[in-house]
């Protein structure tokens, strides 16, 4: 049952949430500009503000003042669809991810999180499939060959590395045995038993995983919808002023969302190491009501999920300034003749190990 | 086809190992010399020079802006001879000589002054035969100053006005135009030796 407080607290988590990840993707355009600079022993942006850090601000300001440009012939309603869609469904998801244990004021307990659903895995599933839409409709609607290949790149990327990416994450759900994150999430660590994160459990599904991500959020070296060396600009060329931002925004909260999911399925999430012993030590020790402690604990755990979360996006980065962009045949090759049959083999590896009882 | 030299050397193409193709020992070899970079770069000093505020020093023989110089009793040392611009392979010099009338005593050292003395910026090639054509000790090349980047042609055309040596010292530091110390010692032993 929805009740009223619990309605308006999940309006308010969602909004926060909607914010957090624009913000995220603000200062992500800066983190990748500085990360690629440090790579290659540079200095980034660092005039506008202190250490450059208003730089996301000039940069929207430019990006709003740009030309608005349609190209001729270009279907103007779905040119203008395109960037929206892909904002959209990046912000969506992001709606079902727990970033927090409860928390408790007198009788009412919240949820840190904007939906808690039992799906919550295939809600996100759907939403990132639905992605490439917004790349798919921007690069026909422009009416450019560099555009359509581009988008063509992209539908077919997506969907390739998405069958990898569901088998992998198939092996998560047999170990689990439900979609829901938060379920997910606590499952990996329970009070007063031994538990492990589920990277201990599969490691081979989290690297077939993480590659998929790669190619699910378009970063290099899985790039290729937007390879400048062949499509000029891919599926965006055509595209300017905030069109393009949103665009290249979306590209952002996907990597923010993509590292969300990986730290709650094979990192734990909101738990950290000894987050039991250290309530407990509060509650014996110090004397705090347990609420207290827990709430504590949760906020702790809120700022640990976020620590992983931003470790993951400075690694696609870090990816992204040391390797070079595979070549479209070897992105194939990798998706349909490696990745799939591994993630195929884990399952069955997963399957074999429970069935033997050695992990649960 | 039989190599000459006998240094030809002959390349074998191997079949890659499990490692080579498995990517993921040369991602993180890749990936490791890229954090090497990332900790050089965020804990050591930057190799980059942050132009405004810093500012790579010059070369001690640099050839920069021109200036006039005045003589230790702030008197224009030049006589408008004209040799500078003899010498000028650019032809980037041109002057207009006058006399020195009574009470100007004070302001030019020699009886024949230039009326207006131009070079031309965009014509100089800074090669120095000004500097070292000169008799009176007049004319040199800065070490520490270049001719700003200017908007219009003729702004390039500098006149008296921006090329002699200001009167007041702190004027002099506020345009920029001092001697380094190889200038200062060189124009000492000229001056030396015309005393002489």
């Amino acid at each position: 049952m929805i009740e009223l407080p619990t309605l308006g607290w999940q309006s308010i988590v969602i909004l926060v949430v909607f914010g957090v990840s624009l913000l995220i993707a603000t200062y992500c355009t800066y983190a990748e500009r500085v990360i690629a600079a440090f790579l290659q022993d540079r200095v980034g942006p660092d005039r506008a503000g202190p250490l450059g850090l208003l730089q996301p601000l000039a940069d929207a300001v430019k990006l709003f003042t740009k030309e608005e440009f349609f190209p001729a012939g270009a279907n103007r309603a779905l040119f203008i669809m395109g960037p929206c869609l892909a904002m959209i469904t990046a912000l969506m998801s992001s709606a079902v991810i727990p970033f927090g244990n409860v928390i408790q004021f007198g009788n009412n307990v919240f949820n840190l999180q904007g939906i808690e659903v039992n799906i919550g895995m295939l809600w996100i599933f759907g939403i990132v499939s639905l992605g490439v839409y917004g790349v798919m409709i921007g690069g026909w609607a422009s009416n450019n060959k560099f555009s359509l290949l581009g988008a063509i790149r992209a539908g077919s990327q997506n969907i390739s590395y998405e069958l990898a990416m569901g088998m992998a994450l198939i092996a998560v759900l047999m170990i689990s045995g439900t979609l829901s994150l938060r379920e997910i999430t606590l499952q990996q660590s329970v009070a007063g038993e031994w538990h492990f994160w589920n990277i201990v459990k599969q490691p081979l599904g989290f690297i077939i995983f993480l590659v998929c991500a790669f190619a699910e959020t378009n970063r290099t070296p899985f790039d290729l919808p937007e390879c400048e060396t062949e499509l000029v600009g891919g599926y965006h060329t055509e595209y300017s002023s905030m069109k393009m931002g949103l665009y290249l925004f979306s590209e952002y909260v996907n990597v923010f969302v993509a590292s969300a999911v990986m730290s709650v399925l094979y990192f734990g999430g909101f738990n950290f190491p000894f987050q039991y012993e250290l309530r407990d030590w509060f509650v014996n020790s110090q004397g705090w009501a347990l609420t207290s402690a827990q709430n504590l604990i949760s906020v702790v755990g809120l700022l640990g999920l976020f620590g992983k979360i931003f470790a993951f996006i400075f690694f696609f980065m870090w990816i992204r300034w040391t390797l070079p962009r595979f070549r479209y045949d070897q992105l194939m090759r990798l998706g349909w003749t490696i990745l799939i049959p591994l993630a195929i083999f884990n399952i069955l590896l997963t399957g074999g190990l429970i069935l033997g009882g050695i992990i649960k | 086809m039989q190599s000459l030299s006998n240094r030809a050397k002959k390349l074998e193409v191997k079949p890659m190992t499990l490692a080579e193709r498995a990517y993921l020992p040369a991602i993180f070899q890749g990936l490791s010399i890229t954090m090497r970079h990332f900790f050089r770069a965020a804990t050591k000093k930057q190799i980059t020079i942050r132009y405004p505020e810093e500012q790579r020093p010059f070369s001690p023989i640099f050839r920069g802006l021109h200036v006039l110089k005045r003589d230790e009793a702030g008197r224009e040392r030049c006589t408008a001879c004209g040799l500078c611009a003899v010498a000028c392979p650019a032809e980037a010099i041109t002057m207009v000589a006058g006399e020195r009338k009574k009470g100007e005593e004070g302001l030019y050292r020699e009886e024949k002054y230039a009326v207006s003395y131009e070079i031309n910026m965009l014509r100089c090639i800074f090669c120095g035969l000004c500097e070292e054509a000169c008799p009176k000790a007049a004319v040199y090349l800065q070490a520490d100053k270049m001719a700003p980047p200017r908007f219009e042609r003729d702004e390039f055309i500098y006149g008296k006005d921006r090329l002699v040596e200001p009167t007041a010292p702190d004027a002099r530091s506020a345009r920029g135009i001092q001697l380094t110390p190889e200038q200062a010692a060189a124009l000492a032993q000229r001056m030396a030796q015309q005393s002489a």
